[in-house]
């Protein structure tokens, strides 16, 4: 039993350091497009200009730092402010990125809701099921009992 | 499409300042109770703090080029003023405070400068673009302006009317 418990200990001792390496590590690419270039209001990774250059060399040193993707993002917005990241903020003008994708998904159904039983009405007048086409002669009958033989495969 | 509206009117740049000093009107330095960070993060300070002296104040960054143009006229004009107590006044705009450190130090810049990181102080002057300067009056009162590069003749002109003021 005790030698078990000390296997399972090793083992437990030999893992664990295993498992901080296997934290991931932020790569620039990542965080690039999650910023924005705070002066040209463009995300960082299609940004051209001398601010934005600053912008990814102080990334390039929070990560040499070995910070992670959350600090560094957390770093330069409690530096510069919110705006600072490319995902929306919370308040504001911005909260119309939330809202109004759910108005106009709310506002569709509702059309929907309020149009589809006018379509069905129009294709069903006065509730009755379709008719069928009027019943064929027996001479149209036979004719087209020939003419199907003829195309039988 | 409202939304649209709103943002682009949002937006706009206040160039009020600009057409109050043109017509001579000297309107006051908005923003002087802010508290910005100095360079060195040791503590904060507001433009009131220099109530009473005239003073140049320039909006820059290490990363305008520019800024790097003007940055021996103000020199100048800091050396001329601090004679009289009067100060030129960085504010840097946006800027990593290394890189700002380390311009003051290229340019042996000897007056002070804050730190507007989060844009608290800026945009009271409609500034959006660098480098901006604002010639204050002592009684905090603005005298002339410059939105783009000054050059020496404009910034003598400018401190000798502030003297006057």
């Amino acid at each position: 039993m005790r030698r078990a418990v000390l296997a399972v200990l090793a083992l437990l001792a030999l893992l664990a350091p295993a498992a901080v390496a296997a934290q991931p590590k932020v790569s620039f690419n990542d965080i690039e497009d999650e910023v924005m270039c705070d002066t040209c209001n463009v995300p960082l990774n299609v940004a051209e200009s001398d601010r934005a250059d600053q912008e990814r060399a102080v990334i390039r040193k929070l990560i040499a730092q070995g910070l992670t993707k959350q600090q560094i993002k957390d770093r330069l917005a409690a530096q510069y402010g919110p705006g600072i990241l490319a995902t929306p903020q919370d308040s504001g003008f911005s909260l119309a990125v939330w809202w109004v994708p759910v108005a106009v998904v709310v506002a569709l159904l509702a059309l929907i809701a309020l149009l589809l039983p006018r379509w069905r009405r129009a294709r069903a007048p006065d509730g009755e099921e379709r008719q069928p086409g009027p019943e064929l002669s027996s001479t149209d009958a036979q004719r087209l009992e020939r003419d199907l033989a003829r195309y039988d495969v | 499409m409202a939304l649209l509206v709103y943002g682009v009117v949002a937006r706009h740049d206040d160039k009020s300042l600009d057409s109050a000093v043109k017509k001579g009107q000297l309107p006051t330095a908005p923003g002087a109770s802010v508290a910005l960070p100095t360079l060195d993060g040791s503590s904060r300070q507001t433009l009131a703090a220099w109530r009473g002296k005239v003073v140049v104040l320039n909006f820059w960054a290490s990363w305008c080029g520019p800024c790097e143009q003007e940055a021996p006229v103000l020199e100048r004009a800091q050396r001329q003023l601090s004679s009289t107590g009067g100060t030129v006044l960085g504010v840097t705009y946006k800027d990593d405070a290394d890189a700002s450190r380390d311009f003051m130090r290229k340019h042996k810049l000897s007056y002070p400068s804050l730190r507007d990181d989060r844009l608290d102080l800026a945009p009271k002057y409609g500034t959006t673009a660098l480098p901006e300067t604002f010639v204050l009056d002592k009684r905090g009162r603005i005298v002339a302006l410059s939105r783009g590069e000054v050059d020496e003749r404009f910034l003598t002109r400018a401190i000798d009317r502030a003297q006057k003021a």
